[in-house]
């Protein structure tokens, strides 16, 4: 995987950050996917597809909305990373086979950081330094790696 | 095994669950709203490539959030539901009936049920003692082909609560309160079990506001074993079932305890932007509000109306706020009508809406301008919410909102 940069947010980011209530009703994600992070300059500003989200704890708390990750997809993030995921945003997330990592040291990571994943390690290649990384369990990986849980059912069937 | 890990068994076909096992449940319903079901039917139909649903009769399907339609993109949604609901058969589809969750607890939910929604607040129906959770539209969709889902099994974290509730202290402030003592994420991937003879003492309606919160900490479960009251409960709205309810034995495998004592709580309130930046009425006290709120699948109900209906008779609110009242189902709306709680509000100086989601949202009317604060009494207090990313949203009981209606300011119900 080649490096790009951290795109950097706080604790607790709820749905409702990543994309607000009222466009919900807009018909496909990649319309509501224009307002992904609206309020946050370092998203729409400067996030480019390819890029890592970097959060801290309780990421994705808050609304049920799947939109949220998928607009996240939409946009072309590389991976999630946070100290920690709420429970549905979690699930949405790799139910679209979003990369999500988990990592203790996701708080030391600094905006426009530039990170690296392989190997379940996280590299900050501008801090020179590296970040163990929370496994998910087999059965988790299996849905990350297959591009999400439609694809997994596919296959198992 | 404790009461939650006992219906999951029974679910996924088992003897024996532990926690961190992942099994497969059969659902007794899956439910949707307007805010997420478009997109649960994309992934079933383009995704999945899926033809019909399970069980016709176990979906249940809401236009609350954007009802009735807000924008022409809401009736496109409302129109679409009606679509997918007319070509797969399904007979339990509302339209500005209420929020999704209250009519779930009047008209379909019964204890022991395990059942999904595409809502967070789903957790809601362990009120009536049915283990329900939020989840995303891929996985709605998933259950609306296959009629199971996999899940965890969650650890349990037990809630004890006991006393006597004191003057002008409600369920609302007990959650809030629990809310900032486990933080959003302290109970996370848990399942919370209130138990106690304070939660004993609540009615349907005070118990609904508990679980509903219980999403504001992370859990995925919220439980409340069935007892008299949930009889008497499905009984009164002509929804008796033949359930035994076991009084619970606190044997059960519990992660942990906490204990809590409502006979010292005062009333609590949520400041702006966290569900868990919680304080006591006192600190906040005399903070100036442009809008207050009554409603919301937290606070929504007959007995809430009453509370505030009781504080705002023969009185009026402030002129310079506005105050939004919306009952959470069309049960609730005629009863509060018969009861003269309606009367009261409009001679008071609120706006009365249909029934739905309302000002809990920023879906439909009560939108916040910039810098505006709203004192309300949902469950969620995120920036941008209900409009406005500069405005502020305070969470408190109903008790609270009607005295702060009549001030104009927070205000302790305790003191009018
Ligand atoms: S009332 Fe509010 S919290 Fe409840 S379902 Fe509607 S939008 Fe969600």
């Amino acid at each position: 995987m080649t490096s790009a940069k951290a795109i950097t947010f706080g604790d607790n980011i709820d749905t409702d950050q990543i994309i607000a209530a009222c466009h919900l009703v807009l018909p496909t994600i990649r319309d509501m996917s224009l307002y992904c992070f609206e309020h946050y300059p370092q998203f729409s500003e400067s996030f480019s597809a390819g890029d890592f989200i970097v959060g801290g704890k309780n990421f994705g708390c808050g609304s049920s909305r799947e939109q949220a990750p998928a607009v996240l997809k939409e946009r072309g993030v590389r991976a999630i990373v946070a100290q920690s995921f709420a429970r549905i945003f979690y699930r949405n997330a790799v139910n679209l086979g979003i990369r999500l990592i988990q990592c203790e040291a996701a708080g030391a990571i600094s905006l426009f950081d530039k990170l690296r994943f392989e190997d379940n390690l996280l590299i900050n290649i501008t801090k020179k330094c590296e970040y163990p990384v929370h496994p998910f369990p087999p059965f988790i990986e299996d849905i990350i790696k297959r591009g999400g849980i439609i694809a997994h059912l596919t296959h198992s069937a | 095994m404790n009461c939650i890990e006992k219906i999951l068994a029974s679910h996924a076909g088992k003897q024996t669950v532990s926690p961190d096992d992942i099994i497969e449940v059969d659902l007794d319903y899956v439910m949707s709203n307007d805010a997420c079901t478009v997109l649960a039917i994309d992934v079933f139909k383009k995704e999945l490539k899926a033809e019909k649903v399970f069980d016709p009769e176990k979906l249940v399907m809401f236009m609350d959030h954007y009802t009735p339609s807000s924008s022409i993109d809401a009736a496109k949604v409302h129109r679409k539901m009606r679509e997918f609901a007319h070509e797969q058969g399904l007979r339990n589809l509302y339209d500005g009936a209420g929020i999704c969750h209250q009519l779930m607890i009047e008209r379909h939910v019964q204890p022991g049920q395990v059942i999904i929604g595409a809502d967070s607040h789903t957790c809601s129906y362990g009120s009536l003692g049915a283990l329900a959770t939020g989840m995303g539209s891929t996985d709605v969709a998933i259950a609306w082909q296959q009629g199971k889902i996999w899940m965890k099994v969650p650890h349990t974290l037990k809630i004890d609560v006991t006393g006597k509730w004191p003057k002008a202290v409600y369920a609302k402030d007990l959650m809030l309160k629990v809310v900032g003592e486990l933080t959003a994420s302290g109970a996370t991937y848990k399942a919370l079990y209130f138990t106690g003879e304070a939660i004993e003492a609540l009615s349907i309606s005070g118990r609904t506001t508990l679980c509903n919160m219980a999403i504001e900490t992370g859990a995925k479960f919220a439980y409340i074993s069935p007892d008299k009251k949930t009889a008497e409960y499905l009984d009164r709205i002509g929804r008796a079932q033949e359930f035994c309810f076991e009084n619970e034995q606190d044997t059960g495998n519990f992660e942990s305890t906490v204990h809590i004592d409502v006979s010292t709580l005062t009333p609590q309130i949520a400041r702006p932007g966290r569900v868990d930046d919680v304080c006591n009425i006192d600190t906040l006290k005399g903070t100036k509000v442009d809008e207050l709120f009554l409603g919301a699948c937290t606070n929504g109900s007959f007995d809430d109306l009453a509370v505030a209906a009781q504080i705002l008779k023969n009185r009026t609110i402030a002129p310079s706020v506005r105050m939004l009242v919306t009952p959470a189902s069309i049960d609730i709306y005629l009863q509060a009508i018969n009861a003269g709680f309606i009367e009261t509000f409009i001679k008071s100086g609120a706006m009365v809406n249909h029934p739905g989601c309302s000002a809990c949202f920023g879906g439909s009317g009560g939108i916040l301008g910039p810098k505006e604060v709203l004192l309300s009494t949902a469950n969620r207090n995120f920036k941008g919410r209900v409009g406005s990313s500069e405005s502020e949203i305070y969470l408190a009981s109903p008790a609270v909102i009607a005295a702060s209606a009549i001030t104009g300011t927070i205000t302790d119900p305790r003191e009018v």
